[in-house]
């Protein structure tokens, strides 16, 4: 997905932005990378809406960050492991109660293959 | 009594339990009573099971007479922000993604709250995963603010806020991811407190910015949100970013509640233009009271908190993007569109485009966005500096002073509908308390009068380090009571009857 949206948007990478942020196009296309089915009029508002939105987030670029490293994570973290040993779980049942369709013990989805065609 | 009973606090409530004085099963039902009477205009609960009230009352009766030793809040009546999962109540997070939907397991914090004896009304109200500052978000209407019904609670743990000014709870439970406990409590008079991140279990919680997403509490008294804090803090396996420390002794902080020597910093970033001047005058009332109360006070700058805002919503859409990927329709909730010919990836987009509502697409797309390759580095990866630059600032000034203040928001709640549909000025509402989320540490809104403009109260925000919770409810508590004694009571007693 993010190589998909890269080679449609790497013309403007990197750019201070302010205004005339992000085209109609690029909202159609971050809405299919988003799986969100989008009408044309919420399409239309949301174009405008995001524009702003990212014209103004964009203030961070103002910022003399050089050299300062990234915060991911509020806390410093390090991985934590537990005893890799058996221990209860949802029965089949308690994890499939929430499923729109089940079957034979597992979820039941559209078709899956044959997408790209 | 049961009138009296729905304006006691949590701590006199206990008591009154524990000693006899009145049983679980009476409290609840006067808090049930209280919901009926009007619930119908404040509309703070998503959800509310009566008969399973009461039963948990009754055991916590029955244990009693049993001779059990109970937790400090056991019986006292709570309601539940519908962010957590319960497994005998549903779970939504106001979200028609997820009507209906019954979740397999309970979040540590619901099981902590049951393990406390703590009587669960009902789910509450919020913004749509946890998105927005007012609760009008929610896919099953707006939540009213009891002290004027046109005005918004504040948000997204709107429900939460308005359940308790409106006495409907005594307690209720919130989550801040960028200041969604602090906010609603300001706008609606109460104590609102974001615990340090990792304090508080975000297990079962439904996750919305997973680096941000901190549980806490609100109530009408800095003590009984300590206490509640206390009930459902602490390390849990379950949650790998919850920290392995005992819980800092904030229930006797608030018992204490004195400032004398503290060093305390007025953030000299937050004010002046944009603020309403009715919030600042109260501010700075409360900032002269520290003083008079034994502080010390200084103006302390952090010059990286005005680009928190910007860094926020590119941080926080770019961890929700990715965390609501998991709502696609194939394993629970809604499922749209599955006629035996369309795809899975069909299926999916049409769900969600029914499911989510329009601010929840809105951040899912600013997410999209920001994290991918080609913009990564100008947006998302700028703001984690940016979060970085925020973590200074707080560490230079705690060198200087013990707690800093600010006021909790720059207005007072505004009316429904005013900002429904302008991001950028809703987004606006949590311009002081995004910096506390970005760099983890704890900060609490406390009550400090109501503006002169509008007669609606204004909120008092005190920061403190990473695990020095404590401290922000010593603060808090002195605020408290020295503004308690000026107004003769608690400020939520100026509230109009409902």
């Amino acid at each position: 997905m993010l190589n998909e949206h890269a080679a449609h948007g790497s013309a403007a990478a990197g750019q201070a932005r302010g205004g005339g942020a992000i085209t109609r196009d690029e909202v159609a296309h971050l809405a299919r990378l988003s799986r969100l089915a989008l009408r044309e009029d919420e399409l239309d508002h949301l174009a405008t809406q995001l524009d702003d939105i990212i014209s103004a987030v964009a203030r961070v670029q103002e910022v003399a960050a050089e050299d300062i490293p990234p915060t991911s994570h509020a806390l410093p973290l390090t991985n934590v492991f537990r005893a890799d040993e058996v221990r209860p779980s949802l029965t089949p049942d308690q994890a499939l109660s929430g499923a729109p369709a089940a079957d034979e013990q597992r979820f039941k989805v559209p078709r899956i293959l044959d997408e790209e065609a | 009594m049961s009138a009296e009973l729905i304006k006691k606090t949590a701590a006199e409530l206990a008591g009154l339990i524990s000693s006899g004085e009145a049983s679980a099963v009476e409290v609840a039902q006067a808090h049930l009573d209280r919901i009926a009477a009007v619930e119908d205009s404040v509309k703070a609960f998503t959800h509310i099971d009566p008969e399973a009230a009461l039963a948990q009352a009754r055991t916590v009766d029955e244990r009693r007479a049993a001779g059990e030793t109970l937790g400090p809040l056991a019986g006292v009546p709570i309601a539940h922000k519908d962010v957590f999962t319960t497994t005998d109540m549903p779970t939504t997070a106001s979200s028609k993604i997820l009507e209906g939907w019954r979740p397999p397991y309970d979040a540590t914090v619901t099981r902590r709250l049951r393990e406390a004896g703590l009587v669960i009304l009902g789910k509450t109200n919020m913004d749509e995963f946890a998105m927005g500052s007012s609760t009008e978000n929610s896919a099953f209407g707006p939540t009213h603010n009891p002290w004027d019904l046109n005005k918004i609670p504040g948000g997204s743990s709107g429900g939460s806020s308005a359940a308790v000014a409106a006495y409907e709870a005594p307690l209720a439970t919130g989550t801040d991811t960028g200041g969604s406990i602090r906010q609603p409590a300001a706008v609606t008079g109460l104590v609102g407190m974001k615990p340090t991140y990792g304090g508080s279990s975000r297990y079962g919680l439904i996750a919305f910015a997973s680096s941000l997403d901190t549980p806490g509490p609100l109530a009408r008294t800095v003590l009984d949100a300590a206490l509640l804090h206390e009930a459902f803090s602490g390390h849990d396996p379950m949650d790998s970013t919850s920290i392995d420390q005992p819980v800092p002794p904030v229930v006797e902080a608030a018992r204490r509640g004195e400032v004398g020597g503290l060093r305390i910093g007025v953030v000299k970033e937050f004010g002046g233009e944009g603020y309403q001047p009715g919030v600042l005058a109260r501010f700075h009332e409360a900032v002269e009271l520290l003083e008079s109360l034994g502080a010390k006070v200084v103006e302390v700058s952090c010059p990286h908190f005005t680009y928190a805002l910007p860094a926020y919503y590119l941080i926080a859409p770019s961890e929700c993007s990715s965390n609501l990927a998991r709502f696609d329709g194939m394993r629970y909730g809604l499922r749209v569109g599955d006629d035996q010919t369309r795809s899975a990836e069909e299926v999916m987009a049409l769900t969600r485009a029914e499911g989510f509502g329009p601010e929840v697409k809105r951040r899912i797309m600013l997410g999209t966005y920001a994290l991918s390759s080609g913009y990564y580095d100008a947006y998302y990866g700028k703001a984690q500096q940016v979060r970085t630059l925020i973590a200074r600032d707080f560490d230079a000034a705690f060198e200087q002073v013990d707690v800093l203040v600010s006021p909790t928001t720059p207005t007072t709640a505004f009316p429904i509908g005013e900002r429904a549909d302008d991001p950028m000025a809703m987004y606006l509402a949590d311009l002081c308390t995004i910096p506390s989320n970005l760099a983890g540490n704890a900060a609490i809104s406390v009550p400090c009068g109501l503006a002169d403009e509008d007669s609606l109260p204004v909120g008092l925000q005190i920061m403190a380090p990473v695990l020095a919770d404590d401290r922000v409810y010593r603060v808090g508590a002195a605020v408290e009571r020295a503004l308690q004694d000026r107004w003769g009571g608690p400020l939520l007693a100026k509230a109009p009857e409902l």
